[in-house]
């Protein structure tokens, strides 16, 4: 991508202007994200860099640890007298997304894996209608699917009860896992399977024994993908669950509309750290994976 | 199965139904022409509707009714009120019909009758007729609402406004990124790579709090233009809470929808193309607008689509960043499913979303053909 050493001036002002614009789209993409982590440290309630905070030499005195004490529900007297609520509801939170999250991701990930599978063999009777129905939760607007969720659900008295919510997430994850098994399984040797079958195995046996380790960096991938969607998730947390039925996104927007205040820059914070972690695993299992299907590096 | 559910609400009208189900039935048989008002059966079949029917499914079709023609609640409940006294003292008019109009004038108006026309089907198009500003009048012709209640024509267009500056946004922005990690050496799109991932997997209201933050009037953005002394101290710019700010807030999160498809487009398109035209004599503006855009079509739509469907239904960061009057068609249909309870009304709003989109696949379908949705 370099520059040729014969370019022009014209040509260089533009691939120097090209690379600049590019990188501003780099800072617009990432420094909100960025900016939010000191200001959660700071002891100002106002979310501001305050002057304190950029004055140089550092002073000790512009950033604390209080909010995320406040978050985690352990308030000190300095707390609690400001304007900021104290309670462990960002605690609860965490608990419910936690746990949500997982049970969604154990069931989306089983049937989407099993839905994968079975789409991917040859002579799948009506395979592009059944792949329509099933990556049609992610292409149609979520508000839609929360709003039809939701009076289907009221039918059938699953509203403001966690079995709800989590179906309803299973709903949505289940698409992510479908599309990245299916991507592991294409250049899958199908031989392998029968080999396995010829040496006696029984389905069960080669599925665990051999299906499954070549596939594993896609099914986790395709897991993480899951959670994070549930894990995300607001709207139908916000239609189908209860008032007591917190859970970290539906938290974060009733702080943000009510008393915004630090505290959802501390989970924030926590939040982006998260994301970052579950990129970095989804990276390299997608080497990985690609290592284990004999592509090579591009 | 949930969204056929909805569509049927859309258009559902039968709980009304099972409310008053023989006044509707004697109102059927009123011959608006022959007389003004209906006959004493259908007087009749309303009193004991009212008296004996049980007050929460009375309350909910009076919801309804109102929707149809406004004071039908405090007309009915008014009414209810009188019926009570008449039974307990056990003293039952002899004409139902004189009785009502004595308790209230406004029975004699035929205008609340006419109303009551489009209550008698199970099924109703109003709801259709509300999600675009459209009532019926005194005469049931299909008008216009009043200049005041009109609000989802202006939502709709503002919403497709929103979505259609969006999406462009998007494509400016993320077009030559994608032309950089596409052509650059693997070990350093990969790093790159990383700046756009990492927005796609953070929660999408750690970035709208993020740009709240960024954007409010003692924010970082305008702290930064007033220590760089571009604005003054009191001539701090408003960014959030109105139309800029949710421009700016969705063109961010959605940019990595964009950018994936591109990339992945384009990391295919062999680079001798572009080579190849400029030693034909095309200069290089030239060979990029013949030989290397059409190329990234499909990339370019793939994500062009993405990001209006996703942009369209959108309503968390607008919602939250748009302020006052930020409020695109998803705040709507959630804020009767929520707080109206107008489920009706929403289903048709909700429908007629569906719809759009639908056409918009089909399009996307006919012009490029639907080809597989990658994920980083």
């Amino acid at each position: 991508m370099a520059l040729p050493s014969y370019a022009t001036p014209v040509q260089r002002t533009y691939y120097y202007s090209y690379l600049f614009f590019c990188a501003v789209v780099f800072f617009f993409l990432v420094a909100p994200l960025i900016a939010i982590i000191p200001i959660s440290f700071s002891v100002s309630p106002f979310m501001v860099f305050t002057d304190e905070m950029l004055s140089w030499p550092p002073d000790p005195d512009a950033w604390s640890l209080r909010w995320y004490k406040n978050m985690i529900g352990n308030c000190s007297a300095d707390v609690v007298s400001s304007t900021v609520p104290c309670s462990n509801k960002w605690m609860i939170g965490t608990v419910n997304s936690f746990f949500i999250g997982f049970i969604a991701t154990f069931i989306a990930t089983t049937l989407g894996t099993l839905a994968a599978l079975g789409l991917s063999r040859p002579h799948m009777p009506y395979k592009g209608l059944i792949m329509a129905i099933l990556i049609s939760p992610m292409i149609v607007p979520l508000i839609i699917t929360a709003a039809g969720m939701f009076f289907f659900y009221a039918r059938i008295n699953l509203v403001y009860s966690f079995t709800g919510i989590i179906l309803a997430h299973v709903a949505l994850a289940t698409p992510f896992v479908v599309i990245t098994v299916t991507a592991t399984l294409v250049g899958f040797d199908m031989n392998m399977v029968k080999a396995s079958q010829s040496l006696g195995a029984r389905p069960v046996r080669t599925f665990f024994k051999v299906i499954m380790p070549l596939i594993l960096p896609g099914v986790i991938s395709g897991a993480l993908f899951a959670f994070i969607t549930s894990f995300d998730e607001v709207v139908i947390v916000m239609f189908m669950a209860s008032l007591d039925q917190l859970t970290i996104p539906k938290q974060m927007w009733a702080g943000i509309r009510q008393e915004i205040s630090p505290v959802i820059l501390c989970m924030a914070t926590c939040l982006v750290v998260l994301s970052i972690l579950l990129l970095t695993t989804v990276e390299l299992l997608r080497r990985r994976s690609e290592k284990l299907r004999g592509i090579t590096s591009r | 199965m949930p969204i056929g559910d909805m569509l049927l609400r859309s258009v559902d009208d039968s709980q009304i139904n099972t409310v008053f189900p023989k006044t509707f039935e004697e109102y059927k048989k009123w011959d608006k022409e022959k007389d003004e008002l209906p006959p004493e059966p259908v007087f009749k079949a309303l009193f004991e509707e009212l008296a004996y029917g049980e007050k929460v499914k009375v309350g909910r079709a009076l919801t309804r009714m109102n929707y149809s023609k406004s004071g039908w609640k405090s007309l009915i409940k008014k009414t209810s009120r009188e019926i009570k006294k008449v039974i307990r003292k056990d003293e039952f008019p002899e004409s139902y019909k004189s009785f009502l109009i004595e308790t209230n004038e406004k029975w004699a108006d035929p205008t609340y009758w006419y109303a009551v026309g489009q209550m008698v089907n199970n099924q109703t198009p109003i709801y259709y007729y509300n999600a675009v500003d459209r009532t019926y009048d005194e005469n049931q012709k299909v008008v216009q609402q009043d200049e005041d209640r009109r609000v989802y024509v202006k939502t709709w267009i503002k919403t497709f406004k929103v979505s259609i500056y969006v999406t462009f946004f998007c494509i400016i922005l993320g077009f030559p990124v994608a032309h950089l990690l596409a052509n650059l050496p693997l070990r350093y799109s990969n790093l790159l790579m990383i700046f756009v991932l990492l927005p796609f997997w953070t929660s999408l209201l750690v970035r709208t709090t993020a740009w709240i933050i960024m954007l409010q009037q003692n924010g970082v953005i305008n702290g930064v233009l007033v220590w760089l002394g571009i604005i003054s101290e009191d001539g701090r710019i408003q960014m959030v809470y109105n139309e800029t700010g949710t421009l700016i807030a969705m063109t961010q999160i959605l940019l990595p929808f964009m950018i994936l498809p591109l990339y992945s487009v384009m990391r295919v398109i062999p680079k001798s193309h572009m080579r190849a035209a400029q030693n034909l004599g095309a200069k290089p503006a030239l060979a990029f607008w013949k030989v290397y855009l059409p190329q990234t079509i499909p990339g370019m739509s793939a994500g062009g689509l993405l990001v209006f469907v996703l942009a369209i239904g959108y309503f968390i960061t607008p919602e939250l960043v748009g302020g006052k009057d930020g409020k695109l068609i998803g705040s709507w249909i959630a804020y009767h499913l929520k707080t109206t309870l107008n489920w009706g009304l929403c289903a048709a709003l909700g429908a007629i979303l569906l719809g759009i989109m639908l056409v918009f696949y089909w399009l996307y379908n006919k012009i490029v053909g639907i080809d597989n949705i990658k994920l980083g």
